[in-house]
Formats: structure tokens, C-alpha cells, sequence
């Protein structure tokens, strides 16, 4: 098991779990972030900066403090 | 009268689709968060006379971000007797949720699937008859940018309103408006049974444009050079366009406007011709430049771009205690501060809100811009001029960093940064134009409320008593230059600036319309005085000072509003006047003990 934020560009990979209180889990899943789904990371951008992700039809970026919020299994 | 409300997530498509069923022009964009409020019309549908309403987007109805609550209040608040809602086709496998949460409410509803041009290009077929049976509501693909499917569309909608259904009850629905979880397992099977999604997408020119313009190490110079290139053509365009123009206004005052006053009093024809005229053509001048500057930025903002420069730049302003949006409403305010801090409302923690409130003002907004064009082309040859341009654009950028930098221990936060990045898209010539049309109106506006009570007070004030000498230091306005000499002589600002930097406090157009009055003059008349007055050093402490020492009273009122906080107005008052006075004190100083 691993965080979203640890991933790599390139990988592939699905949601298994989301820790987030119920604000932000709520955007979150209105964003498409749900239990189950697949997701691939498409680039990371310099100085640590955010992570840009796809889900399904969707492409979101998010900061890797949240990032680390989204639990996820590697394809 | 029937209220109909556009509800969907944000950039969605439901001010496009509001502004081509009403006709009116609400502001459009590709970035989620353009509109932060409610904006209504009147339209006629089947014979009523009905309210339609944009709202602003939300990702879901228990959102809690200031936006999202407006849509909640509203709700709650009030009957609606039809609500459109829109989602992108293309997103259907989330956007359900919010269609599912909304019928919940029992609200009566047509579910419009937008942007149908978008879905068809990427191979997303979803079958609207059965899933229009599946949800008990008319379902139809449209494409509020082109326009197409939306007789069908509207027509819907006009059944269900001739139905007379009751309205929606607002204290039910604020009960409602609580958690289910149930939607999920339900959207799930929607899609599954109705929608069919492409295991990879048809269309990939996005990824292509983004390869490029996210790149690692090219990205942000790549941003820096686009704005540089879009600026050089504003005035590479705009300029002789400018220059036209003011030609033309002197002409029509020279053979038209001067025999018509020669016959009345002189304190009459001064006021009229000197006063007003020269005032207000000088501000109309830059009309051109301004449409032109809109343009661009309308283009900037509906490419989705906005989205991506938030990307590129959130680990820098991260150190500053803000994020990337927080950068993106820097760069909107380039256009205008005022919408730039109602863009805010999009952050849900209230120190980073009132953070990024604290540095926008310092973003030099058009009408800035204008005061500076003019200075610039008065003191400097054509060759410096985009230099020193870019220097004051830097100096914004400064002035926001350092601000965000010093203040970022009183606003300690941790909003997370979450956001959608949409495909690019073009804007139609409709948008452009709308877009451009606005921006005259607005200034119109702006130039009968400020712009011409500003010129007549500045014309009285340099004019009396009349026993003096005009614009002398006898006169009103002399006086309040004596009266301001001990602060502002430091920084280099004369009488004549001091009475235009006073006025600018209301509006930044006031002060090149001021500048035309106290030297009674025009066009390049008036260029060629005042370089004679002050030298470039002078200028260029003017112009910093006009850059940070605060935008104008619209901007004020609205920092006010949206904090809610009156100590907030004054502590970004004061700030912004004490940095500067030290600003410009240092650079003149400076420059003068270097011997310029
Ligand atoms: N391709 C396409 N783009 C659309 C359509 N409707 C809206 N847009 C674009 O989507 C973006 C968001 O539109 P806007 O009306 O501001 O969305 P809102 O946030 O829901 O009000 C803008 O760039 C629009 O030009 C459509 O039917 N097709
Ligand atoms: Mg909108």
C-alpha cells in the first residue's frame, strides 16, 4: 500500500482508501477521488510543487500534502 | 413570476448558457470560479414572464466554501420553480453525483448535458432516452457555446414551468441539504447502464499543448515570455490606435468645439473646453488599448491556461503562504482588482482568503496602466518604454510577494489546493466581442460617475480663487500641495502631482484626465509640458507610488464587503500608503544621491 503522493509520473494506479475530513473528502469525491477508482499520474511539477493527476475524464492537480491524504495501490 | 435557477459544478457552462438564453453578458471563462455570485435576468418562457438566475458553481451541495454557500443560501431561501442543471458531458462519470444529490431535493429539473461538441470529439456517447427515463427527468445533450440542441432544450423547460408545478419549498429543502450516501452506488449504475466512455480518449491535443507548456523546465519561462509577447502586441497595436484617437479629439475640439465656445464667457468655455473636454478626452483616448488589453485577457482567460500558470507557480507562492489560485487572481488583477478579490471566494480557509485579499491590490490593473502609458510616453523614448513597463509590472509582482512574505505569520492556514484543470478551448468571436463591448459599457460608466465630476472638481480647484494665476500655489489646489509639501516633497511629487495622485485615491483614470486639466492641455501638447516639468526620476517615483499607494475606492469598498471587516480595509489602506511612500522614498533618493 502507498500514498498518492509517492507515486511517479507514469504510474497507474487505484484509490483504496481516502483520509480526509468532511469538507475536503467531500470535494474530493465531487472531483472524482472515490474508493475503488483507477487513476494515473500524468506529471510532477519542480520545487515540490503539485502533482497533476487523471481520473477517468477528469484531470486535477493537487499539492502532496493532500496528495498523501489518498491511499492507493500500484497497477 | 417563475424563477429558474442554472445550477451544475463550476466552469460547467452555465454563464454561457445563461448569457445566450437572456441575452445578457455575464463574465465567462475557463477557470472554475469565475462567478462567485448570483446574476439574474428577466426572460419570457411559454408566456411567463420568468427570473432566470447563474449561479455560482458547486462540486456538491454540501460544499462550504464561500461560493458554494451562496448556492446553499439561495436554496434555502427561496421558491425556485425550475432548475437547469448542466454538466460536462465529458466528466458525466462525477458530475452525476451532483445531478443525483439535486433530485434528492425533489426540485423539478432538466438535467443539460453541455459541451456535447466536446464529448462527440472525444468518442463519449451517452444515450439521453434511456437515461432520461432512468432519472424521472427530460435529459438533453447541448452546446451552450454554439448552440446547438438548445430549442430542444428550452422547450423542455417550458413544459415543465407551464405545468405549474408548485414551486420548491425552501425550509424542506434546507433540511434536505444534508449527507446521502447512497448517490454513489447509484451513479455507478447510471453510467454503466447509459453512458459509454472510450478506454482512452479520441481527442488528445490538450496533452500535446501540455507537454509543452507544463514542462518541467520550459513551463515557466514559457509564461514569462507569453505575457511579455501578449503586452509587447497590446501596444504594438493599441498605441498608434491611441495616438489616432487623440489626434482625432484635439481635431474636432480645434474646428469644431473652439468656434461653438468663442462667443461665451471665458470661465465657461475654460470650463467646458479646458475643464471637461480635455479631461475626459484624454481618459477616452486610451479606450482602445483598454478593449484591446480585455480581449486579450478574455482570450487568456477562456484557454484554460489560467488553470496551468496556477500549476506552474504554486511551490513558489507556497512559501508565501499562498497558492496557486492565489496567483491567478494576481494576474486577473491585471484586468481589475475588483472582480480579482471576489475571485476569492473560492478559498474556503478565511486567513488565505483575506492573505490573497491583502496582495491583490497591489496587482496594476488597467486603469493603472493607463496613468503609466501616458507618463511613460511623456519622459521616456520608445525604446525604454516597454523596459520600464516591465520594470513596474516586476515591482507588482514585488510588492505582492513581499507583502504575502511579511504578513504569511499572521495568516498561518492550511487550505489544501485541489484543483481541476479543464482542456483548452478558443472563445468564439461572440465571446470576444461580448467580452470587449462589456469593457466599453464599464468604462463608460466609470468616466460619467468619476471621470467627469473628478476633471470639473480638479478644474475648480486649480481655477480659484480667480485672483490668482491658474494652478498656482495661490489657488485651492496650490494650497493642498503646500499643505502636502512636507510628505511628499521627499519622493520628488510636486503640487501639480500631488492634486492628481489625491484624486487618483477615487479612481486611477481620474489622474491622467487631472493632469490634462491642471496643465490645460491635450494630446502631445500636454507630453511636452510635462517633460519640461518633471524629469524622468521625478516620473518614475510618481509612478511607483501610484502602483502601490492604493487602487481606487471601488477596490476599498470591495476588500471591505468581502472581508467583512472594516480593521481589514484599514490595516490594506495603511499598508499600501506606508509601503509606497517608502518605496518611492528610497528610489528617489537614491537616484538623486547617485547623482541622476
Ligand atoms: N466546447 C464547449 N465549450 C463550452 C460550452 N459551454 C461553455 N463552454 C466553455 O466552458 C468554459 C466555462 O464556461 P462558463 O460559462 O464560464 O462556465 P460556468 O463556470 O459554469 O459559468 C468557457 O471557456 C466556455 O467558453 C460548450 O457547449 N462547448
Ligand atoms: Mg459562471
Amino acid at each position: 500500500m502507498q500514498f498518492l503522493s509517492q507515486l511517479k509520473p507514469g504510474q497507474h494506479a487505484l484509490i483504496s482508501a481516502i483520509e480526509a475530513e468532511e469538507s475536503l473528502f467531500h470535494r474530493l469525491s465531487a472531483l472524482g477521488f472515490r474508493v475503488g477508482k483507477p487513476l494515473s499520474i500524468m506529471r510532477r511539477a519542480n520545487f515540490n510543487g503539485p502533482l497533476h493527476v487523471r481520473l477517468g475524464t477528469t484531470d486535477i492537480i493537487l499539492r502532496n500534502i493532500d496528495a498523501a491524504r489518498i491511499q492507493v495501490n500500484t497497477l | 413570476m417563475k424563477r429558474i435557477a442554472l445550477l451544475g459544478m463550476p466552469n460547467t457552462g452555465k454563464s454561457t448558457l445563461f448569457n445566450r438564453i437572456s441575452g445578457a453578458s455575464a463574465r465567462v471563462g475557463n477557470w472554475p470560479g469565475i462567478t462567485v455570485d448570483l446574476m439574474s435576468a428577466k426572460i419570457l418562457m411559454g408566456g411567463h414572464i420568468a427570473e432566470l438566475i447563474d449561479l455560482p458553481g458547486i462540486y456538491d451541495l454540501h460544499g462550504f466554501s464561500d461560493d458554494e454557500q451562496v448556492v446553499r443560501h439561495f436554496l434555502a431561501n427561496n421558491p425556485v420553480d425550475l432548475v437547469i442543471i448542466l454538466l460536462n458531458s465529458s466528466q458525466i462519470d462525477r458530475q452525476l453525483s451532483l445531478v443525483l444529490q439535486i433530485k434528492k431535493l425533489k426540485l423539478p429539473a432538466v438535467l443539460a448535458l453541455n459541451m456535447a461538441d466536446e464529448a462527440k470529439q472525444t468518442g463519449i456517447t451517452i444515450d439521453t432516452e434511456s437515461l432520461e427515463k432512468a432519472l424521472h427527468m427530460p435529459v438533453m445533450q447541448i452546446s451552450a457555446k454554439y448552440g446547438d440542441g438548445l430549442p430542444k432544450a428550452l422547450q423542455a423547460a417550458t413544459q415543465i414551468i407551464n405545468q405549474n408545478h408548485n414551486a420548491s419549498n425552501p425550509q424542506a429543502i434546507s433540511q434536505l441539504l444534508q449527507e446521502d450516501n447512497q448517490i454513489e452506488h447509484e451513479m455507478e449504475a447510471l453510467i454503466q447502464h447509459h453512458v459509454h466512455i472510450p478506454a482512452t480518449l479520441s481527442d488528445n491535443t490538450t496533452d500535446k499543448i501540455d507537454k509543452i507548456l507544463l514542462h518541467k523546465w520550459l513551463g515557466l519561462p514559457l509564461f514569462f515570455i507569453a505575457m511579455y509577447v501578449l503586452f509587447q502586441f497590446i501596444f504594438t497595436v493599441g498605441k498608434p490606435l491611441q495616438d489616432g484617437l487623440a489626434w482625432a479629439l484635439n481635431l474636432l475640439r480645434t474646428e469644431a468645439l473652439n468656434p461653438a465656445f468663442a462667443t461665451s464667457p471665458t470661465w465657461l468655455s475654460g470650463l467646458m473646453l479646458d475643464g471637461i473636454y480635455n479631461g475626459v478626452a484624454t481618459v477616452a483616448a486610451f479606450v482602445p488599448i483598454i478593449v484591446l488589453f480585455f480581449l486579450v485577457m478574455s482570450m487568456v482567460e477562456d484557454s484554460g491556461y489560467l488553470s496551468r500558470a496556477a500549476f506552474l507557480m504554486d511551490a513558489l507562492m507556497a512559501k508565501m503562504g499562498l497558492d496557486g489560485r492565489g496567483f491567478v487572481m494576481m494576474l486577473m488583477g491585471f484586468g481589475c482588482n475588483v472582480p480579482a478579490l471576489m475571485g476569492t471566494r473560492v478559498m474556503r480557509s478565511r486567513p488565505m482568503r483575506l492573505l490573497t485579499m491583502l496582495v491583490i491590490p497591489f496587482s496594476l490593473c488597467s486603469a493603472r496602466l493607463q496613468v503609466f502609458i501616458f507618463i511613460i510616453a511623456a519622459l521616456f523614448t520608445a525604446q525604454q518604454a516597454p523596459v520600464i513597463l516591465f520594470a513596474l509590472y516586476a515591482m507588482s509582482f514585488l510588492t505582492m510577494f513581499i507583502t504575502a512574505l511579511l504578513f504569511q505569520g499572521q495568516y498561518k492556514n492550511s487550505e489544501p489546493f485541489i484543483l481541476e484543470l479543464p482542456p483548452y478551448r478558443f472563445p468564439t468571436p461572440r465571446q470576444i466581442v461580448l467580452r470587449g463591448w462589456q469593457e466599453v459599457k464599464h468604462f463608460l460608466v466609470r468616466a460619467s460617475k468619476f471621470i467627469i465630476i473628478g476633471v470639473v472638481l480638479v478644474w475648480f480647484m486649480t481655477h480659484f480663487p480667480s485672483n490668482v494665476a491658474p494652478a498656482s500655489v495661490g489657488t485651492y489646489a496650490g494650497q493642498i500641495g503646500v499643505l502636502f509639501a512636507p510628505i511628499l516633497d521627499p519622493i520628488g511629487i510636486n503640487h501639480e502631482l500631488a492634486i492628481a495622485l489625491i484624486f487618483g485615491f477615487v479612481a486611477k483614470e481620474i489622474v491622467v484626465g487631472a493632469l490634462a486639466v491642471i496643465y490645460g492641455l491635450q494630446g502631445d501638447a500636454l507630453m511636452v509640458q510635462m517633460a519640461t516639468q518633471i524629469d524622468w526620476v521625478q516620473a518614475m517615483s510618481f509612478m511607483l507610488f501610484t502602483l502601490i499607494y492604493t487602487p481606487c475606492l471601488s477596490t476599498i469598498a470591495t476588500l471591505k464587503s468581502e472581508s467583512r471587516s472594516a480593521a481589514f480595509m484599514w490595516l490594506s489602506i495603511a499598508w499600501s500608503l506606508g509601503l509606497a511612500w517608502i518605496v518611492s522614498f528610497v528610489f528617489y533618493q537614491s537616484a538623486r544621491a547617485l547623482g541622476f
